[in-house]
């Protein structure tokens, strides 16, 4: 009998058919659909982790109560060794180290004159080394508006805005007056490489990006840091993963009982403000249009499995007149609907999933329409590959293909054998 | 001696909901068939030709009365117990033939076979020694669609007797057929008739079909008019 009914269903085009393009159709754009959302979501994340607050932080317990003022007078001092454990501790973790700084950016004439001052925020990075990941994290190749990236010590990277305000072009120097880790006055004479462009008014509007051993020579910071940051090696964050290192770390005896408010600790993305929300409504909102998509293809899907079943009422009425019963009919319609519903479904993912490896590896461009975004976004999207998207495309190619044929079968039942019968004599 | 009564109906009685009314398609028909019989019952439209043979085929159960087909009381049966029943006992050809077009003539053919419990040997020989029947061997790979009327009909009585019922149920099946074809069909049913002593009942006003019926039962408003038996020879 499956013989039969394999047969008819490779030889009845519109059993088979089209029956699966259309449910490869919905599966392949549930996934890329799903992936898309994700990564867009994902994406924001992971730029607010790459720029402030990492997956996972370590700080001093004294520079996380007041983070955001970022007291590096609270900084970590011997870094180098923290980073050199937490790389023992967690090696499939990226740490690396940060100083984060507010300082007042002095823009001379040709005499040497102050020409104008501007609050500036900055990062320092490690941009040298070679095994550093910092300046794509930042995305700062394809953020340079002008110039290049720093090639040697003293070279920092300014955001076009104030590049732009203060008629600054790469090759021009600058002063940074600021405070060091000690109290004491800084200021640091740097040479601009070039303009950055991020696309997010907040970072935009006085970014400076430098090597963090010029930040460490300005701020008399020698072997010390604000912060030391972790990244997971997954696309989409990992909430329990980070949690769990957290916990661990935390929970060691040196650090658990250590009332030193140097004692480093480690916090995850979602402890920092607002990222806990962000983070929830993130998920809320992905999970929320991946049910609309979801729900929305299993409509089109089940009525296909509707209609398709509906137009063999006629054959119903032969195999009924054969000596089938109801039951084995109804059966046979569910096992054709899962057998098309998981060949679509496989083809449908297999053809997502190609669509969104593209774009994770390629990512879309789309800077030009986010030029006067305030949002803290990539101007790259790209697809996220969770373990859902393996299976995300088989909820509506397999369910609703049996939902519809489910459906459809229940008319067999309601309709009375006879009627049936005699609707084959059409 | 006189051959077994496997069909038998006692004041059968079919009532349709028809708005707030009922409408009476069967009045208290009274009827015995026995095997082997080669019978018809003939009316005009809306006489409850179709509606006797659904009950006789346990597609449909009599609103008062008993109808017993091969010993079976039809409106005692499960679906599943009538479904058995039609498996087994009793075969169908239907008016527009009803083949499925997608699968060959043997596909079509052995289909009634695959819900008995037969090997695929015996399945072969079946379906094969059907189609010699009908005289259609050598098309059992073609598909209903390169077929003619007749062959198409013939591929129907084909697949009503592979399995050798005891009784074949058919329904106007010369009304799509030429006068030749017509001829045919019939010939073919009463040769089987008498080889396998299946019992046939159709439901036709075709008076090409009616000259081999042994008995024709005329229906008229459902009930039974005259029932007229061809004496021997």
């Amino acid at each position: 009998m499956k013989r039969f009914l394999l047969k008819g269903v490779i030889k009845d085009k519109g059993r088979s058919l089209l029956p699966i393009i259309v449910v490869a159709t919905g599966t392949m754009l549930t996934v890329v659909m799903y992936s898309w959302l994700t990564g867009i979501m994902g994406d924001s994340i992971r730029m607010n982790a790459n720029f402030n607050t990492g997956e996972l932080k370590v700080m001093t317990k004294a520079y996380a109560a007041d983070a955001d003022q970022f007291p590096n007078d609270l900084a970590i001092l011997d870094a180098d060794n923290l980073l050199t454990e937490l790389k023992a501790f967690e090696p499939g973790v990226d740490w690396v180290k940060r100083i984060r700084f507010g300082a007042l950016a002095d823009f001379p004439d040709a005499n040497g004159e102050t020409r104008g001052q501007a609050p500036a925020i900055g990062w320092a990075v490690d941009l040298f080394s070679k095994e550093s990941k910092e300046a794509g994290r930042f995305n700062l190749q394809e953020s340079i508006v002008k110039g290049g990236m720093p090639a040697n010590a003293g070279e920092v990277l300014i955001s076009d805005e104030l590049a732009r305000r203060f008629d600054i072009k790469p090759g021009d120097t600058f002063t940074l007056f600021g405070s060091t880790m000690d109290g004491g006055f800084a200021f640091y004479n740097l040479k601009v490489s070039g303009t950055l462009l991020f696309g997010a008014t907040g970072l935009d509007r006085g970014a400076i990006v430098m090597d963090i051993a010029d930040a460490q020579k300005a701020f008399g910071m020698e072997g010390a840091c604000s912060e030391i940051l972790g990244f997971l090696p997954d696309t989409y964050f990992n909430s329990e993963k980070a949690l769990a290192i957290k916990t661990r770390f935390n929970s060691q005896p040196t650090l658990a009982q250590n009332e030193d408010e140097f004692a480093p600790v480690m916090i995850t993305l979602r402890d920092q403000a607002g990222m806990a929300e962000m983070v929830d409504y993130t998920d809320f909102v992905s999970g929320l249009m991946v049910f609309i998509f979801v729900s929305a293809m299993a409509i089109v899907l089940w009525n296909g499995g509707l209609l398709g079943a509906l137009r063999r009422y006629s054959e119903f009425g032969i195999r009924l007149a054969m000596g089938e019963s109801k039951g084995h009919i109804y059966k046979t319609l569910l096992f054709e609907a899962l057998l098309i519903g998981t060949i679509g479904s496989i083809f449908g993912t297999v053809i997502g999933y190609s669509i969104v490896l593209y774009i994770n590896i390629h990512g879309v461009d789309m800077s030009g329409m986010m030029q006067n975004s305030t949002m803290v976004m990539p101007s790259v999207m790209r697809t996220a590959i969770t373990p859902t998207t393996y299976y995300i495309g088989f909820i509506p190619g397999i369910f609703s293909v049996i939902l519809g044929n489910a459906l459809a079968g229940i008319g067999i039942y309601k309709r009375e054998t006879a009627r049936l019968f005699n609707e084959l004599e059409v | 001696m006189e051959n077994p009564i496997i069909v038998t109906l006692e004041k059968v009685t079919k009532r349709f909901p028809a708005g707030k009314t009922q409408f009476t398609a069967l009045n208290k028909i009274e009827l015995t068939f026995r095997k082997g019989e080669f019978s018809g019952l003939v009316g005009p439209s809306g006489s409850g030709k179709t509606t006797l043979l659904n009950i006789i085929g346990s597609l449909d159960c009599p609103s008062e009365g008993v109808a017993t087909v091969l010993g079976k009381n039809i409106s005692s049966l499960s679906h599943k117990e009538s479904a058995e029943l039609r498996n087994y006992g009793i075969g169908f050809i239907f008016q527009t033939y009803n083949l499925l077009p997608v699968y060959n003539v043997y596909d079509n053919v052995e289909f009634a076979l695959l819900l008995q419990k037969l090997s695929g040997s015996q399945r072969k020989k079946a379906v094969m020694d059907a189609l010699e029947w009908v005289g259609l061997a050598d098309r059992a790979k073609s598909k209903p669609s390169t077929l003619s009327g007749g062959e198409c009909q013939r591929v129907a009585i084909a697949r009503a007797m592979v399995k050798k019922p005891a009784l074949v149920l058919a329904d106007e099946p010369s009304a799509n057929l030429d006068s030749q074809n017509s001829h045919m069909i019939v010939q073919t049913m009463k040769r089987l008739n008498k080889e396998l002593n299946t019992t046939f009942i159709f439901s036709t006003h075709d008076e090409k079909v009616m000259q081999y019926l042994d008995r024709i039962i005329y229906l008229k408003d459902g009930m039974v008019e005259r029932d007229e038996r061809k004496s021997e020879g």
